[in-house]
């Protein structure tokens, strides 16, 4: 028995993003003890980013078994949102009013109608309701909507959240837990040690544990191959617009267009191959806002505070990863791009399989052997 | 108002001493040059309303402000195209320059770019400083030479450095009243600035420094060693609370404050085109990485002036021309051997002219409980994020100011942490035990100023930026 | 408070502060208008209500925001005032049409 450390501890997870911290969270509440180790405060980090939405809509198609996780997450997303606020006093204000993905044209409805048909046609998939709304139908819930708008799709099953507000909620209720946050540990290597792990960071610490979990986002794509998985992960870039404070007035997350609880209308996004670059484009931002003043024109004078670019996580299909290794057990990988939709999942639901130790049959079907690519050590 | 040419070779940004210096060398040999510049008329801050102030009795605002008219005239006659009331909130690294004038946004290229977008006020974040009637001393001083309008009632000013004493003076010589000087200036910077005084004393400052100082002291009173400050209000600030050294709190009614810790560059633009800087421990704020040409990280963008480190208006003007003669040997109008041989006045300039500013920097240095809020103090003022909130983020494990924006959203507010950021940066500094270095900065993305969607959305677009959110 | 020096030059405008005639000289931003004016305050902010006046004057503090001539959240300290102006003071979160 080697000698315990202060970083000793059963879990160890890699990555305090919202994938990371959520497991990490969720593993505190069964009883485990815990250690994050993150970067600093500039690292790749699409959890200070994201566009915080809690999404269900058109979720699915192609992986059915992914139309039914997202549904669970949104179903326990209040539930999860009330613990977190018992135990922080941090109210991460999720809503689920219902979401709106507004169409500028006749075919842009079809195409939309056609892959929501065709993704609630899949054998297996979860029933859930759904609506494809003409113009005027939109129009009754939001009059404002500009002369371009045709219509929309709708789910009654679609939220949103404050997502840096989830974030802190997370590390509140981590350290309140008794989770070691470990910042400044970028990991460089992963080994097996006595029947568990061994992690040394890149300033030449080291943390040992029971079980490792890798949720560190881009760079799954370098570690999970130290365990015996593979997480073949790229970067997708996305543009976001925030607008400062204005009183309420849109009470629904229309798609890539919401308001925040504090007032901000945040305005996305895009997609760009670029590698790790977050260099915003103002093309790009004046393209996302262009097409925001089409479907709200009143929108127009609001002054932009902030624009950014984040990278999405994403696999070859886009949808998650989540596997233990079967050369080296106690070793898992979670990676997805959709860290607040599936922040509920990952802290009740995965964090408790992980805990236990195996992941359930259903979960096969997010293993990375769907890629065909044989895992390397 | 110019006409704009579709492209220059030199836009120069900020209208205050560096980049009129800049612009008018540039533009008389032989570069298109743009200067442009978010205020309504040339002179930047400390030559503000230098053209059109309404201060008609010259000695109020004294000789050195009067000699920025001496930059103006050369600048009109130089040929440089001027565009006032343009804000840029924008340079890329590609020098295309984003800039809102009248609700109106645009793209301008360039071959190159000289920032030269000045200082501003150290944040002086006291317990009720957000209160109305609170106010930077530099904020006062341009009320004076834009609008004729001084402070009445009961008028406080507190802090330390240059711009303190020389508002108190033109304050006096405009005949208004001060109730008090409270100055901050911690007893102990002595010490480090004396080693500094025999390059102070052989420099400009001095003679003129001192007369003013003792000017000011004779005719207000003037509180010294004063360690701790707050105002207090209902509704506006009513009241100055303060402290001399470890003595008992001390109470003066006010109805202005002014409040002055020094200035700091103006580094908005300059990060968020990516410009390279670094903590510098004498001036106790960020600097952008230059070389003695002003030249930054990014290839084609230069800054002259207090936005690469403070050196005062003089400085700024030398620091100006000399970016200019590098921007004209960069751009193929010069060759190496011609700028520095024009160089050479010009830097034995610039040595004069910052003769004893280090031991303005170590004398003026603002006191560690000044920089370093206590727990109850606002430090970011648009977001209202208080110093414990950001002691209790670092608590969590939050080592440095990007992710305190995250989790407490300062920074975010429309000031993009110009107001918070030296502050936020000093106070995760000493509860993590490391330098400010370490800590690093906020990483600022454009707008540096806010445009509305609108405009954002009448702006340009190349095809591959539409395909990168239309395709989906 | 502040008051203007005797001798300071300049045209008088008139505008008006939430609905009231005030006046100012040509030259003033609608910040220094509104303190020639005796208004301290010009907004209430977004996230507590707590009243908030004109502080840095040039342009980078954004604690001197009003409503311009129907368009909310101006920086008045970075705008000229002009004949006819209508300056109103602000309350919390702007409004999306204005």
């Amino acid at each position: 028995m080697t000698e315990r450390t202060r970083s000793d501890c059963d879990v160890a997870v890699i990555g305090g993003g919202l994938v990371g911290s959520a497991i990490a969270w969720g593993l505190a509440q069964q009883g485990q003890t815990v250690a994050v180790l993150d970067e600093g405060d500039v690292a790749v980090r699409p959890s200070r980013g994201n566009f915080a939405l809690v999404w269900v809509q058109g979720k699915g198609l192609g992986l059915p078994e992914y139309a039914g996780w997202t549904k669970m997450s949104s179903d326990t997303w209040t539930g999860f949102a009330e613990r977190l606020q018992e135990q922080t006093g941090i109210d991460v204000c999720y809503r689920r009013p219902g979401g709106f993905l507004p169409l500028l044209s006749e075919e842009e409805m079809e195409r939309r109608a056609g892959q929501l048909r065709r993704l609630h046609n899949q054998p297996n998939v979860v029933r859930y309701d759904y609506e494809m709304m003409d113009r005027a139908a939109v129009a009754k819930e939001m009059p404002f909507i500009g002369k371009d708008v045709v219509g929309a799709s709708y789910c009654p099953l679609d939220g949103h959240c404050n997502s840096l507000k989830l974030l802190r909620a997370l590390h509140s209720g981590m350290s309140l837990s008794g989770v070691s946050y470990l910042p400044h540990h970028r990991v460089e290597r992963i080994e097996p040690r006595d029947g568990g792990f061994r992690m040394v960071t890149a300033s030449g610490d080291e943390v040992r544990s029971g079980k490792v979990v890798i949720a560190a986002g881009h760079d799954a794509r370098r570690l999970a191959p130290m365990v015996g998985l593979d997480a073949p992960v790229r970067p997708e870039r996305g543009h976001v617009i925030v607008t400062e404070k204005t009183a309420p007035f849109l009470n629904f997350p229309v798609g890539f267009i919401r308001q925040t609880d504090e007032g901000g209308v945040m305005i996305g996004d895009s997609f760009e191959d670029v590698g790790l670059d977050t260099t915003v484009r103002n093309g790009v931002t004046s393209t996302i806002a262009d097409r925001a003043l089409r479907i709200f024109p009143l929108l127009g004078k609001l002054n932009v505070v902030r624009t950014w670019a984040a990278l999405r996580v994403l696999t070859p299909d886009g949808f998650p990863i989540y596997e233990q290794s079967t050369t080296m057990p106690g070793a898992f990988v979670a990676t997805c791009h959709s860290g607040v939709t599936l922040a509920a999942n990952h802290a009740l639901a995965l964090a408790t399989h992980i805990a236990a130790g195996t992941l359930p049959d259903e979960f096969s079907a997010f293993s990375a052997r769907r890629f065909h690519v044989p895992a390397v050590a | 108002m110019t006409d704009l040419k579709p492209r220059y070779d030199l836009a120069v940004i900020g209208a205050g001493p560096a980049g009129l210096a800049a612009a008018t060398l540039a533009a008389t040999r032989g570069l298109s040059t743009v200067l442009l510049d978010e205020q309504a008329a040339p002179g930047g801050q400390i030559y503000r309303a230098i053209t059109r102030s309404p201060v008609r009795n010259p000695n109020v605002l004294g000789t050195d402000y009067w000699h920025g008219a001496d930059l103006v005239g050369p600048f009109r006659d130089s040929g440089a195209d001027y565009l006032p009331g343009a804000a840029v909130w924008s340079v890329s690294r590609t020098l295309d320059i984003g800039l809102s004038r009248d609700g109106a946004a645009r793209i301008l290229p360039a071959r190159h770019v000289i920032l030269a977008t000045g200082a501003l006020e150290r944040p002086f974040p006291v317990p009720g400083w957000t209160l109305p009637g609170v106010m930077g001393a530099g904020a006062a001083q341009i009320l004076l030479k834009t609008s004729g309008l001084v402070a009445s009632g009961n008028v406080v000013m507190a802090g330390s450095g240059p711009l303190l004493w020389l508002l108190a003076w033109q304050y006096l010589r405009a005949g208004a009243r001060i109730d008090a000087i409270l100055d901050t200036t911690p007893r102990e910077n002595w010490r480090q600035a004396m080693p500094l005084l025999p390059a102070f004393a052989r420099s400009g400052y001095v003679g003129k420094g001192l007369k003013l100082l003792l000017e000011v002291r004779r005719k207000v009173k003037v509180i010294g060693n004063v360690s701790a400050l707050r105002a207090e209000g209902d509704g506006r600030v009513q009241s100055v609370v303060y402290r001399q050294g470890n003595g008992a709190e001390q109470r003066l009614p006010a109805d202005t404050l002014l409040l002055h810790h020094g200035v700091i560059p103006n580094i908005n633009l300059a990060n968020a085109t990516g410009c390279a800087q670094s903590w510098d421990e004498a001036q106790r704020c960020w600097v952008p990485d230059v070389d003695g040409w002003g030249a930054t990280s990014v290839e084609g963008v230069a800054i002259a002036g207090d936005g690469a480190g403070i050196g005062g208006a003089l400085a700024a003007e030398h620091r100006g021309r000399l970016t200019a003669l590098d921007a004209l040997h960069r751009l193929g109008a010069i060759d190496r051997a011609t700028r520095d041989r024009d160089a050479a006045p010009h830097r034995e300039a610039l040595d004069r002219a910052l003769r004893g500013r280090d031991f303005l920097d170590a004398l003026y240095r603002p006191g560690k409980d000044f920089r370093v809020p206590a727990d109850d103090t606002i430090v970011c003022r648009c977001e209202e994020v208080t110093a414990g909130q950001v002691r209790d983020a670092v608590k969590l494990g939050v080592s440095g100011p990007n992710q305190t924006k995250s989790f407490l959203r300062c920074g975010m507010g429309p000031c993009q942490g110009r107001l918070c950021g030296p502050t936020v940066v000093e106070v995760i500094a000493d509860a993590r035990g490391v330098s400010p270095a370490e800590v690093g900065y906020y990483r600022l993305r454009p707008p540096v100023k806010p445009i509305t969607l609108a405009e954002l959305a009448s702006l340009p677009k190349a095809e591959d930026e539409v395909a990168a959110v239309m395709h989906h | 408070m502040f008051q203007r020096l005797p001798d300071a030059g300049g045209e008088r405008v008139s505008f008006t502060i939430d609905g009231q005639p005030a006046e100012a000289l040509s030259g003033d931003s609608v910040a220094a208008a509104l303190i020639a004016n005796g208004v301290g305050a010009c907004r209430t902010t977004p996230v507590s209500g707590a009243p908030r006046g004109p502080y840095c004057m040039m342009g980078v503090c954004f604690d001197c925001l009003v409503t311009i001539d129907g368009t909310g959240n101006q920086q008045g300290c970075q705008i000229r005032v002009h004949p006819g102006m209508r300056v109103e003071t602000q309350n919390g979160k702007r409004e999306i049409e204005r």
